[in-house]
């Protein structure tokens, strides 16, 4: 349990930190972005929306900075990331809840996958080492040091667009109404497929790699001679003496490399035009949308965390060392 | 004179192919006996581990048999040379009938599995068709041969101690009742209180069950007590062996009479300490000849150019012991 | 993204490998793996195009022309955008600014990860407890989000600005391996002896330390390359302001932005993703030679030599040949 608490401890100063980083940056940006935004609108917001963009890009030179730090934080905790620029006035938490499980659902099921055949396949290339297998080694080098978008961008000229096999682009048909019913159920699943299965391959290889390391590290433990001398299977060997040990570093790898994943899918998300937090992201720097810029960047720092935090539960699981019973 | 349980005849075992290969056993002929205790003695690096693991092919890569047999005969059947069985039928033979105590017991148990489960796998192996609640009945009996609670079956290794992680490899050894087990260097990691524990739940375990031990280590005291016979290694090569009260009493070898006065004696007369100096050769690069001479304060003539050969000593015929040195050979050397 | 094993774990040497390996020995092994060469030629053939590629190119990269977005041809190798302008050209000066900020980014990285992680390993207390912390920190707030919203924050960037913004967020991976590798370090006899006869902390981290984590060191400056290539690839792509103009990741913006995808124009955008893979495969082909040397386990060949078949658990038994000693 102390483990966990202390996970949890990190974590929560990890977002702590975020909030600050969030907090100060904006004041950095030269000139006077909401009163250019305000005088665009020309009176069309109220004076709350007005004053939580103050404090949002601390412009209120009433309040001191510590006065200011405080009300930023009381408003993150009420949810309001501040009001976007190009959505204006829909606030950014509304803007994100439309984005955010498209990204959830492609790159949360994408990644968890990925992992896990890559876990697979490197167990299988560390074991049956010096036979074909060892010739996946380059190409999968060569696969994972492509640009998760490159591969996007290729695969849509190849498969895609104009006749092709699938969608080049949109999360679900343009016709087909959001909704539960299976025509859009359907129609989501497919439009996935291509970026689910680009994001798929570019990520896999690292896995491939770094659990087929670890496999031969572990094979060299005096565990797995006792386990041969034992006379069980190969099969056992293989799984509950060295993929089972071998995995462990790789879970702790596979937390510390969340936030690495999430950059290289939000790319694909632009590529595809999907309708993620990705793509949105794209678009709001274009547009200079800072109070979008930043939500996003909390959003996808806490959905890291939450991430994070669930491997380590993982590998308290696994790991009967983190556990200290009494 | 007992019957021969595991006949180990010109084991050759070397480390990489071809020029490069390091000979790390040379030649090695060895006899266990049904119910003896061999013990077997050596500096680091002089090929006891490797020709332990050799035997039943477990050396790492890139350990390679060069040559050689090592027969086994089993309770009723053929006698049968293991370096020829099959990977399924060899797989079939570990444990079962001959199984190894591991030194260094921080690392032998696998970290992620409890107790229970590392003693009941062996046991599914071997034995598919017993149940879960039989292999766990014989897993708990298995540790309180060794003197350990039941209750410690869910525990996992990281929470044992090392005196206990040891008596659970012991356990883990006798799960199949071999006929033959191999320790290598079983109590090197203990504490001395706990060695004396350990091996005299050993000497017990072997009354009760009665199998026959190649005991592997560099500490001579303990073979000297414990063993029934002894085989000295040197350079990859056995140097000399004998029964444990003759070696006592009388180490032919020079090498052995080194290690022998390398530690003080609790009882009978005083011996004065000396050791021997000099370091063990380097395998890739051996001496000419008999591989001890440079470091031997009894080396002659013939020492330095050639290779003496494991045989009865001519200076003491009669008695059941072999040696590797010229001084023993004189007549041959002469004649 | 491939992470070497070399990251998760202290790969120090393990003891007990029967064969010695002498300097020389050691040395071949390193530069005779074929992977650490063929990574060291990919890398020094973009160094080059780095440094000579501009004044090569035929073209001026911003200069329009008249045959607009036309195939690769022999005037063109690799034909023309939307305003004709050159993509042979442009890739070439793009080369530079490429590889300028990933070696800059990879330096000041490598610089910080040494500075922070080789003094939270060595010294205890809560000054090297907060330095691990604050590696953590940085290690898990996803990166690229980061970068993103620091360039747009602030006022003039340019390759240098992003260069060091991404030094500054991505040195946490190698601080932390280092720190890994320092604290199995210090433990060792020889570094307690040092201490013990009253060397001076400096004298011992730069002496007795630092040297056994030279080939760490590497790994992790190659790795900071490879993430800072594809970072600034990135920004660029997104349109970041800033990045130079014939940066790799802009012209593949230009592409994406000009629909060329559409268009049927595979030139514009393949050309770019070749190069930062292949860029990409030789710093990661590098790596792989430096994980291979330091963890000998790793090392492929001698699987199957002159025909026997090495193998974990069933030591191979030669065939009888004529009885010789």
């Amino acid at each position: 349990m102390g483990y966990l608490l202390r996970r949890v401890a990190f974590y929560l100063f990890t977002a702590w930190a975020a909030i600050t980083i969030n907090f100060f940056l904006p004041r950095l940006i030269p000139g006077d972005p909401v009163q250019s935004l305000i005088a665009r609108a020309q009176g069309q917001i109220d004076t709350s929306a007005i004053k939580s963009l103050y404090i949002l890009f601390g412009l209120d030179n009433e309040q001191s900075i510590v006065e200011q730090y405080f009300a930023y934080i009381g408003q993150l905790f009420r949810g309001d990331l501040g009001l976007s620029f190009t959505f204006f006035p829909t606030p950014v938490s509304e803007v994100l809840s439309d984005s955010l499980p498209w990204t959830l659902g492609l790159v949360g099921i994408t990644t968890v996958v990925s992992f896990l055949l890559g876990t697979f396949l490197g167990v299988l290339a560390g074991w049956w080492r010096g036979s074909w297998v060892d010739f996946v080694m380059p190409v999968t080098t060569f696969l994972s040091s492509i640009p998760y978008f490159w591969l996007g961008l290729i695969a849509i000229t190849l498969f895609a667009g104009g006749g092709g096999l699938f969608p080049s682009s949109g999360g679900f048909d343009p016709g087909v109404v959001p909704s539960w019913d299976m025509d859009f159920v359907w129609s989501a699943v497919y439009h996935s497929l291509l970026p689910a299965i680009t994001i798929l391959i570019s990520s896999m290889s690292g896995w491939v790699l770094s659990m087929r390391n670890m496999m031969l590290t572990v094979s060299s433990e005096d565990y797995i001679t006792v386990a041969h001398a034992k006379g069980l299977s190969e099969r056992r060997v293989m799984v509950s003496y060295a993929a089972r040990n071998a995995l462990l570093p790789n879970v702790s790898g596979f937390a510390l490399s969340l936030g690495l994943i999430v950059g290289g899918t939000l790319l694909v998300e632009i590529v595809f035009s999907y309708p993620g937090v990705g793509f949105q992201l794209f678009q709001a720097v274009g547009a200079k949308d800072y109070p979008l810029v930043q939500g996003i960047f909390l959003v996808i720092t806490l959905s890291v965390l939450v991430a994070n935090l669930f491997a380590d539960l993982i590998y308290l699981v696994l790991d009967p060392r983190t556990r200290k019973e009494g | 004179m007992k019957e021969p349980v595991l006949e180990i005849k010109g084991l050759n075992v070397d480390y990489g192919l071809g020029e490069e290969a390091v000979h790390a056993v040379r030649d090695v002929d060895l006899t266990l006996h049904r119910g003896e205790v061999l013990g077997l003695a050596g500096e680091s690096g002089s090929g006891k581990s490797t020709l332990a693991y050799g035997m039943l092919r477990l050396l790492p890569p890139p350990g390679v048999i060069r040559s050689g047999q090592v027969v086994y005969h089993p309770h009723d059947g053929e006698a049968v040379d293991l370096l020829s069985l099959s990977t399924a039928k060899l797989r079939r033979f570990r444990w079962a009938e001959v199984s190894i105590v591991f030194q260094g017991a921080m690392n032998s148990l696998n970290p992620v599995h409890t107790v229970s489960a590392q003693l009941c796998d062996v046991i599914a192996a071997h034995e598919p068709r017993t149940t879960a609640t039989a292999r766990r009945a014989r897993a708990k009996d298995l540790l309180k041969l060794v003197g350990i609670n039941a209750d410690r079956l869910g525990s996992y290794p990281h929470q044992l101690s090392g005196g206990m992680r040891q008596r659970v490899m012991i356990a883990m050894a006798l799960a199949l009742e071999p006929r033959v087990v191999i320790m290598d260097e079983p109590t090197t990691a203990l504490d001395v209180v706990m060695q004396r524990q350990i091996l005299a739940q050993l000497v017990q375990l072997r009354e009760r069950i009665g199998f026959s031990v190649l005991f592997i280590t560099h500490d001579l005291s303990l073979l000297v007590e414990f063993s029934d016979r002894i085989a000295i290694m040197y350079g990859g090569r056995i140097v000399e062996s004998a029964r444990a009260a003759d070696l006592y009493k009388q180490a032919l070898h020079p090498y052995s009479d080194g290690l022998l006065h390398s530690f003080p004696a609790l009882r009978g007369p005083r011996r004065e300490l000396t050791g021997i100096p000099g370091s063990p050769p380097d395998l890739g690069a051996m001496p000419s000849g008999c591989a001890f001479h440079p470091r031997c304060p009894k080396a002659f003539d013939p020492c330095a150019d050639t290779m003496p050969l494991l045989e009865a000593p001519t200076t003491h015929p009669g008695e059941d012991r072999n040696v590797a040195c010229w001084l023993h050979a004189v007549e041959r050397v002469r004649g | 993204m491939a992470m070497p094993t070399a990251d998760i774990m202290p790969m120090l040497p393990p003891a007990g490998q029967p064969v010695p390996a002498t300097k020389k020995r050691r040395q071949r092994r390193f530069l005779g793996n074929r992977k650490a060469i063929v990574g060291l030629f990919l890398f020094g053939f973009f160094c080059l195009l780095a440094i000579f590629g501009p004044m090569i190119a035929p073209y001026d990269p911003g200069k329009r022309g008249d045959e607009l977005l036309i195939s690769p041809s022999g005037s063109h190798w690799f034909g023309t955008t939307h305003l004709g302008q050159d993509l042979f050209s442009q890739m070439l000066d793009g080369s530079r600014s490429v590889m300028l900020v990933g070696i800059v980014a990879g330096v000041v990285a490598t610089v910080l990860a040494v500075l922070i992680g080789v003094t939270s390993g060595y010294l205890s207390g809560v000054g090297a407890e907060g330095l691990s912390a604050l590696s953590n920190v940085f290690l898990v707030i996803p990166a690229l989000p980061l970068i993103l919203i620091i360039t747009l924050s602030l006022p003039d960037t340019d390759d240098m600005t992003i260069a060091l913004v991404i030094g500054c967020t991505s040195w946490a991976w190698g601080a932390r391996v280092l720190r890994a590798q320092t604290l199995s370090l210090r433990r060792r006899d020889y570094i307690e002896a040092a201490r013990a006869t009253g060397e001076s902390t400096w004298r011992i981290i730069g002496f007795e330390i630092l040297p056994n984590l030279t080939a760490v060191i590497a790994a992790s400056f190659i790795g900071t390359v490879i993430f800072a290539v594809l970072s600034e690839i990135t920004l660029a792509f997104i349109g970041v302001p800033g990045v130079s103009e014939w940066n790799w990741g802009a012209i593949l913006f230009w592409a994406q932005s000009q629909q060329a995808l559409a268009q049927g124009a595979w030139w514009w955008f393949v050309p770019p993703g070749i190069a930062i893979a292949l860029l990409g495969t030789g710093l990661a082909l590098l790596n792989f030679g430096i994980d291979e040397y330091v963890n000998p386990r790793l090392r492929s060949g001698a699987t199957k030599v002159r025909g026997v078949k090495m193998r974990v658990g069933f030591t191979p038994v030669l065939p009888a040949k004529g009885a010789k000693r």
